[in-house]
């Protein structure tokens, strides 16, 4: 089941990072919602895929670790917040910019 | 353009309680059971959604008057107050305290306050994600 | 009280909050946020005495004990940075009342400000790797916020690159993490100590190497060291002044902080190779900031390269890993994050006057403003370290560590930086200053007796601080000792361990 699990984060990350190497701003959003969906699924991976290795004291009861759940559930949360601010950011600046690619937003002002 | 959606906004009042009531649901099934603040937001903001896509803006704030960027602060109010309260109490912040109440209907019924930290992150969930979609969908 | 230690995390919080309500009232909003950071001052420093007094501090969040709950850990070092967070913050805060302008007041800037604050002392004060991650992305959230604040299109686009940066970082602490937690199976930062300690008798084992290294990257990418600077002067050069010295004096230095924290509580146990490496990037950090320190005539892209060229130098101090190099490394920190704000504000002003922060098209400053000329100029000596102000103590402390751990090079490299640090900013001073007064457009309305309020202030702390070191001197020395024996800390978290 791990191995299967690493070849599924493998792809996601990278699908990641092929999106995030194109030039649309959108294309890079999802890119970065993939890579943190893999991410997601390391820490479960990580955690152990098994049951009963609860870290319960003295009571061997067929849990499973909640801690990497209760890790992913909080990262999720942050991801969601930072994926949607992204997103209007995105928004605004194509308005402003006239532009969603990203060759075009190159340069800074005031350099010599 | 005016386009023929009788349909979805038809449905939509009947569906958009049947939502809200089943976050409610979730929201309280949290306490023991899969479920909570956060994902009821996320449905309560999807039953309003719904609501926009069924009508327009104008309607829906005519209907839900709400600042929703004051919801978040109210929300985090609320999980704030609900952690603060422990620093009344000398315990370390975030204790939670919880006990069993014999209520009329409900009978046997565990009141906990972190139900209050939930529904301050319900709402703080559902003004996000409204205040999101209202930024995005201000000037069509 | 044993909730102590989360007063300095919970106000700005509350402050920030309250604030949103209060978002269409300015003078409003500008009292409750002035209030609440002075009483967040007085709370940190009377939390940096108690740890004197009474030791470290420990807060098991919710109840939950130790290794299983949440800790907040507020040793020397942690209550030190966050008392100087607050002075800094309160500070900008002043600052940012004339120079700000309205539109953004409006639109939640003391809002964002207060929960920026939230997130780097919460970052200073956690216990717990994966709560660290946490406040990072609270702070992060802020720090979008306050960047993109006032929507110009260079500020968009940059703020674009910045949050594309943070993100993959973000998504790479979550691997560390990740990694972390399978290996050693817990979160709380001195249980993980503990565990490596027991995982790695004599010989640590390979996995830990290669985390500590992914830490070094996640954390570097936040800190601005060596290869993962590139971001910092395109984005650091969007935001207005306030900001930008909040972001050069806090930001940065939460990473550093990190790399401090994980490399003397975790792993410490392969120094031939992870603190080799850190102190090899350290060098090219210093080498890479000063030549762009150099090669730039911009008073903004000065300054910032000279934020690598410092964390260079305290993460040197760092990787020698002896008490001195220490004791030097937090003397430099908490200077550096003194003198850097108050550079950035001076440069604000600088900037509101000219109109412009081309050092080709500015002169003469000195004639109509010498208040500011010589403020500048004494912090340009502090920050290049001259005796006896507050740069030099910490850089001699590093350079004495760089050389007990027969780092010879590295510490020679760290004081020939010191002459060239002293050179770019002097070019500031003798180009801007000196030279032929020019008129400037609309250089009357800048409020430059108000504005200068902070930054003098600032200064003065500065001076202070060097020629008062031998009363720094015990706290800094016990937060140092608290870093080169992890015990201590350890002790102080776990209890029965």
């Amino acid at each position: 089941m791990e191995i299967l699990m690493a070849f599924v984060i493998g792809i996601l990350f990278m699908s990641a990072t092929y999106l995030m190497l194109s030039k649309s701003l959108l294309r890079i959003i999802v890119g970065t919602g993939l890579l943190s969906h893999g991410a997601h699924m390391l820490i479960l991976t990580m955690g152990g895929l098994k049951t009963g290795s609860a870290p319960l004291l003295g009571e061997n009861a067929p849990y499973t670790d909640p801690i990497p759940q209760a890790l992913i559930l909080t990262a999720i949360v942050i991801s969601f917040g930072v994926t949607a601010f992204f997103l209007v950011l995105a928004y605004r600046a194509y308005q402003e910019l006239g532009t969603d690619n990203m060759d075009r937003m190159r340069g800074t002002e005031g350099n010599d | 353009m005016k386009t023929n959606d009788i349909i979805l906004q038809t449905a939509t009042k009947v569906v958009l309680f049947l939502i809200i009531l089943f976050s409610i649901h979730i929201f309280f099934a949290g306490h023991y059971t899969p479920g909570g603040g956060f994902v009821g937001g996320l449905l309560t903001s999807g039953a309003i959604v719904l609501l926009l896509l069924a009508f327009d803006m104008k309607t829906v704030s005519k209907i839900l008057p709400v600042n929703y960027i004051h919801m978040i602060a109210v929300g985090l109010l609320f999980a704030i107050g609900t952690g603060a309260g422990a620093l009344l109490f000398n315990v370390p912040f975030l204790t939670h305290a919880f006990g069993h109440v014999d209520l009329p209907i409900l009978g046997d019924t565990s009141l906990h306050t972190a139900t209050l930290f939930d529904l301050g992150v319900f709402l703080v969930v559902v003004g996000v994600t409204m205040t999101i979609i209202q930024t995005i969908g201000e000037d069509e | 009280m044993i909730n102590f230690l989360i007063l300095p995390i919970l106000i700005p919080l509350v402050t920030g909050v309250l604030l949103i309500f209060a978002a269409k009232r300015i003078m409003l909003q500008r009292w409750i946020a002035g209030i609440s950071s002075v009483i967040a001052i007085i709370l940190s420093a009377l939390l940096v005495q108690k740890v004197r007094v009474d030791g470290i501090q420990t807060l098991d969040v919710s109840s939950w004990e130790a290794p299983f709950g949440i800790t907040l850990v507020s040793d020397m070092m942690s209550a030190l940075l966050v008392l100087t967070t607050s002075i800094i913050a309160f500070l900008c805060l002043i600052y940012s009342f004339w120079s700000i302008g309205e539109a953004r007041e409006k639109f939640y800037y003391y809002a964002a400000f207060n929960f920026l604050i939230v997130g780097v002392n919460g970052a200073f004060t956690t216990g717990d790797i994966f709560n660290l991650f946490v406040f990072f992305e609270v702070m992060l959230m802020a720090s979008y916020v306050l960047l993109v604040l006032g929507g110009k299109k260079a500020q968009l686009r940059e703020s674009i690159k910045y949050i594309l940066v943070n993100v993959i970082s973000s998504a790479l602490f979550v691997i560390a993490v990740a990694y972390l937690y399978s290996v050693v199976g817990t979160l709380n930062m001195a249980h993980i100590s503990v565990r490596i300690s027991e995982a790695s008798q004599g010989n640590p084992p390979g996995i830990i190497t290669v985390i500590a290294v992914l830490f070094l990257i996640v954390f570097g990418l936040k800190g601005a060291i060596f290869p993962l600077y590139f971001w910092m002067p395109g984005s650091y050069y969007a935001p207005p002044a306030p900001v930008l010295a909040l972001f050069g004096a806090l930001l940065t230095k939460v990473g550093v902080y990190s790399i401090t924290r994980t490399y003397t509580l975790f792993f410490y146990h392969d120094t031939g190779f992870t603190h080799q490496l850190l102190s090899f990037l350290a060098i090219m950090s210093i080498i890479a900031g000063v030549i762009g320190a150099i090669a730039y005539w911009d008073i903004k892209k000065i300054i910032i390269y000279n934020i690598i060229i410092a964390v260079g130098a305290i993460l040197f101090g760092v990787s020698a890993m002896t008490t001195d190099s220490l004791t030097g490394s937090i003397f430099y920190l908490i200077h550096d994050m003194i003198i850097k704000a108050a550079l950035f504000l001076l440069a604000g002003i600088i900037i509101a006057i000219a109109g412009t922060s081309n050092l080709h098209k500015i002169s003469g400053l000195i004639k109509r403003y010498p208040g500011l000329g010589w403020t500048f100029f004494i912090a340009a000596l502090a920050l290049a370290g001259i005796p006896p102000l507050s740069g030099f103590v910490g850089k001699l402390l590093i350079i004495k560590g760089g050389f007990e751990a027969e780092h010879y090079w590295g510490a020679g490299i760290v004081l020939m930086s010191s002459l060239l640090v002293l050179f770019s900013i002097m070019k500031i001073f003798i180009n801007g200053f000196w030279g032929t007064p020019r008129a400037y457009k609309g250089e009357d309305k800048v409020p430059v007796g108000k504005m200068m309020i902070a930054p003098v202030i600032l200064v003065v702390i500065a001076v202070f601080y060097g020629a008062g070191s031998e009363y720094v001197y015990p706290y800094i020395l016990q937060a140092a000792e608290t870093l080169a024996n992890p015990e201590i800390y350890i002790e102080a978290v776990l209890k029965e361990y």
